[in-house]
């Protein structure tokens, strides 16, 4: 196992390192660089500007400043150096500290509300197959599966407006700074439900069509026949034998889904305001910020490879006969 | 229908007595008669073989017994099971429970599929336990008794192990110490060997040989292959298309088989030695014919 | 899902389709078309009088917070069929009629209008083209790249397949939308509108193409095995007309199905990018432009449910357009073996 996850996470430096040079290249495509607001100043000193290409590199072809880029993001010295903000005025890599973890929350939150919803609607959906209960959440799994995440979130907002139940967006209340840690919790979490909700909905009808189509197949396995054979209780067969084996499909479609929750996360924070790395990049576009675009994309590509693995780990875990070697 | 000896059944209460037992299954407002007024009884310590082949009743009977089909509308079952007296075909759900491996344990045809992959086989016969037997102090000990019983070797080991790092003619002992660990009175062995290999398939029936002599049971014995009954069953029933067509002592039934049928499935048996220019075929229409008279 | 139910979508979808095509007949106005004394008009009430339907005439009420009041009595007749702003027909006929209108200085608000007095109907029936066309232009381009690419990658193996599918998998790696950004931030800003519209559908066709070549590629491989295929190649056809004669009309059912179930991903693309504002570009009409005004606060709090009509229309639409898939999915690969999602 240990071998494997060491593999998957050497593997994952060829696809970065793909990812990043294309991405690079693609920047270089477009007109203009980030330096572009000061030449527009009138009173820009052509000398102060000229110190700056050099200083970022902007006097060399792309693929030279893509190995600059590259010499300082690998951490020789334990320190990456993933750049500047020349739009924030900060260190990207300073930045992408503050950003990730409100991106990373948001995605988990996501993922838990959506299991939490998902399964037991699966699983309820595979007993009562063809029931009322079984049609109507298929409807209402087309309905999540087909609204748009920035539409939602557009309601969402409203709603907050409208009843002043939560804040207009954002992650945490301007008095933040002052609050005891309780209190620091508490409005962290109170900011993060509405996009909670906004983000989860779109993963909950994928999930649960996969939850209650395994449900269903696994309802019709002979060992479920021994389990009532043996005399255990129904919901203790549904529960403990057909839930262990069922779940294990959606371990796997955990990390696909984790792919739709960064990205649909990526329109909320942009909706909702909230300071995540979606948030980030959006506007380091807009302004051509190319170092913290790339490390936008580094950090989330990562974040998508690693859901992966961690689905990949937990499905070992849970399913005894799948050994990694 | 059933040739069951009148006097044998006054000097002992049978354990387990079918009467006109009637299985239907409905889907799509068809009705399908799977089992059709069929009626047998199992004394103390015999063993009943029900023989026929697949789509014949006989292993909707032996689900029917404690109630594994599924729940109306889709099957129905009429007529009674008494198990000891009680009626198992009216009584509760929450009551069944209590006969299902306490009372009457089963072993079924796939052992790869019939046991649960994602549990080890000690959680799996543990489950059982302590559904049953609460009062038990090491459940491990008691486990680990049962695989020593079915000849598991290294149970110590076996008991951590998952269902597929088994082999099958060993998954096939462990659903068969699966069943003897809460000491049931009737053991339901479904097609028990039809899914292993031959050399395994003589392994687990003298497995059942001496479990039967150990723990004096009752056994019913379902089964397509007349060729172990043989020596194992006390008595024969013969299944076909839901009806009884024909029942006895083994012996009788092997060396004087009335029913064209029994015939038929006795002259599948292969032996030895016997130069058989064709495999044997069975000739429904003949079937039906005589069936019919 | 049953049948039916693909039949009634079908059934919808084709309605939409009809009223996008004449859009230009349907509608009033063009997208474009302001009106700066009746900016963020409620929709107008219509009324009948002297057996003519009547739209009602309404006075700015309150300038500040955009209140109107209606003026009793008083109205402008609905003329039918009637002569306005010159378009063609179905992109042919040149004409000027129009299902209905009135005249100026009057306006008929059908759904109101927005910060400059354009009217949010005809921009609704407008932006329909745009999201009813962008899936089936983005799916006959990912037709055509993933049966390629697929195709070649499954019948050829080595070093092609490997190539085609790293790249599908460095691809996939990064969030789509955020490949969506950087692709979109890659070109400039100042394009045509016909510009605009090819690009977001090149890039999104890009995003898209993988997954359909990945199942091409994986029937191919089961394909190219088999004794057609090598009895073609045994008479010494090229590869390329092995893979178009023999390997496409195989594949061609599931290659559609395939390129069909990301219709959605295409109209939610394009929504996206153009809520954001780097797709389809004002004055033009869009759904997800059309949302991105909702973000006014003006709208939000006076007129709240314009921004429900094109949200609603994405989703009525998607909706739609998911169902269709499932059926085309379930008629063409019942037991899901190639097609899952």
């Amino acid at each position: 196992m240990k071998t494997v996850i060491a593999r998957r996470l050497i593997a994952l430096i060829p696809m970065l390192l793909g990812i990043t040079f294309m991405a690079t290249m693609l920047m270089h495509l477009a007109p203009g660089d980030f330096l572009d607001q000061v030449r527009m100043q009138r009173d820009a000193d052509p000398e102060y500007i000229e110190r700056l290409e050099r200083e970022f590199g902007l006097d060399n072809p792309w693929y030279v400043q893509y190995f600059l880029w590259l010499k300082n993001v690998v951490p020789w010295d334990l320190r990456s150096d993933f750049g500047y903000s020349f739009h924030y005025k900060v260190d990207v890599w300073e930045l992408l500290g503050q950003r990730l973890p409100a991106t990373i929350l948001l995605s988990v939150t996501s993922l838990a509300f959506a299991w939490v919803i998902a399964i037991p609607l699966g699983v309820l959906a595979a007993i009562y197959k063809d029931s009322i209960f079984d049609r109507i959440s298929s409807i209402l799994a087309y309905a999540a599966l087909s609204i748009p995440e920035f539409f939602l979130a557009l309601l969402a907002l409203f709603f907050a407006a409208r009843t002043g139940l939560f804040p207009l967006g954002g992650f945490t209340s301007t008095e933040f700074e002052f609050m005891s840690p309780v209190r620091r919790f508490f409005d962290v979490a109170h900011h993060l439900i509405l996009p909670t909700i906004v983000v989860g909905i779109g993963s909950i009808a994928s999930i649960m069509r996969i939850m209650r189509a395994n449900f269903i197949d696994n309802i019709r396995s002979e060992y479920v026949t021994t389990a009532r054979a043996k005399g255990v209780p129904e919901g203790i067969v549904m529960f403990r034998h057909v839930f262990r084996n069922a779940i294990n499909p959606l371990i796997t479609a955990a990390g696909f889904a984790f792919s739709s929750i960064v990205s649909g996360a990526l329109m909320v924070e942009i909706v909702m305001n909230y300071p995540g790395i979606g948030h980030m990049i959006f506007h380091a576009i807009l302004q051509q910020d190319q170092f913290v675009v790339l490390g936008a994309l580094v950090m989330s590509s990562t974040m998508l490879i690693l859901g992966n693995l961690l689905a990949d780990i937990a499905l070992a875990w849970n399913d005894p006969r799948i050994r990694y070697d | 229908m059933t040739d069951e000896n009148p006097s044998a059944e006054k000097t002992q209460e049978p354990l387990l007595a079918v009467r006109d037992l009637v299985i239907e299954f409905r889907s799509r407002g068809e009705v399908n008669r799977a089992v059709d007024g069929i009626s047998f009884a199992v004394n103390k310590g015999e063993t009943l073989a029900v023989v026929g082949e697949s789509g014949s009743g006989k292993s909707v009977t032996a689900m029917s017994l404690t109630r594994l089909l599924p729940e109306e509308p889709v099957c129905r079952v009429t007529g009674a099971v008494l198990f000891d007296g009680k009626n198992l075909v009216a009584c509760s759900n929450r009551a069944i429970r209590r006969y299902r491996g306490r009372e009457i344990a089963y072993i079924f045809q796939e052992p790869a599929t019939s046991l649960n992959p994602v549990f080890t086989i000690g959680n799996q016969l543990a489950e059982a336990i302590k559904l049953h037997r609460p009062d038990v102090k090491d459940v491990r000990a008691e486990i680990i008794r049962a695989l020593d019983l079915v000849q598991i070797r290294d149970p110590e080991k076996r008991f951590k192990d998952y269902p597929h790092q088994l082999s099958g003619g060993m998954q096939q002992r462990v659903m068969i110490a699966m069943a003897l660990v809460c000491h049931p009175r009737l053991l339901v062995a479904d097609e028990p060997t039809t899914a292993l290999d031959v050399t395994i398939q003589a392994q687990i029936m003298d497995l059942m040989r001496d479990i039967r002599r150990r723990m004096s049971m009752s056994i019913i014995l379902i089964t397509h292959n007349f060729g172990i009954v043989s020596g194992f069953a006390d008595k024969v029933i013969v299944m076909f298309r839901g009806k009884i067509v024909e029942a006895g002592p083994t012996d009788t039934i092997l060396s004087n088989p009335r029913h064209a049928y029994t015939k038929a499935l006795i002259a599948c048996i292969p032996r030895l030695g016997e130069q058989q220019r064709r495999l044997t075929t069975i000739d429904y229409a003949e079937l039906e014919k005589s069936q019919s008279t | 899902m049953e049948r039916p139910l693909g039949l009634a979508v079908l059934i919808l979808l084709g309605c939409f389709y009809l009223v996008a095509l004449f859009a230009d007949f349907i509608s009033p106005y063009t997208p474009p078309d302001q009106s700066l004394q009746k900016t963020y008009h409620p929709p107008t009430a219509l009324f009948w009088e002297n057996g003519r339907l009547h739209v009602q005439r309404y006075e700015l009420a309150d300038p500040d917070d955009m209140v109107y009041r209606k003026i009793e009595g008083e109205g402008a007749p609905v003329r039918f069929f009637a002569r306005g702003h010159d378009y063609r027909l179905m992109g042919l006929i040149p004409t000027d009629r129009h299902l209905f209108l009135v005249d100026e200085p009057d306006r008929i608000y059908l759904l109101g209008s927005d910060e400059t007095g354009r009217d949010n109907f005809s921009r609704l029936l407008y932006g329909a083209r745009i999201s009813l066309s962008i899936g089936l232009v983005g799916i006959a381009i990912i037709m055509v790249f993933g049966f390629l690419a697929g195709g070649l990658a499954g019948y050829f193996g080595g070093i092609w397949d490997n190539l085609t599918m790293r790249f599908i998998e460095l691809v996939m790696a990064v969030p789509g939308l955020y490949l969506l950004l950087v692709l979109r931030g890659t070109f400039p800003d100042e394009l045509s509108p016909g510009q605009t519209f090819f690009l977001i559908v090149i890039i999104l066709s890009f995003l898209a193409w993988g997954g359909t070549a990945r199942i091409i590629r994986g029937m191919t491989l089961s394909l190219r095995n088999r004794q057609f295929v090598m009895a073609a190649e045994v008479l010494g056809q090229s590869p390329l007309k092995i893979v178009g004669k023999h390997i496409l009309p195989n594949v061609f059912s599931y290659l559609v199905v395939a390129a069909s179930l990301s219709i959605p991903a295409f109209i939610l693309g394009e929504a996206a990018l153009s809520f954001l504002g780097l797709g389809i570009q004002e004055p033009s009409a869009s759904w997800g432009l059309m949302l991105s005004q909702a973000q006014d606060m003006k709208v939000f709090m006076l007129n709240f449910w314009w921004l429900l009509l094109p949200g609603a229309a994405i989703f009525v639409t998607v909706i739609a357009f998911n169902v269709l898939g499932d059926v085309f999915r379930d008629i063409v690969d019942p037991k899901q073996k190639f097609l899952n999602r």
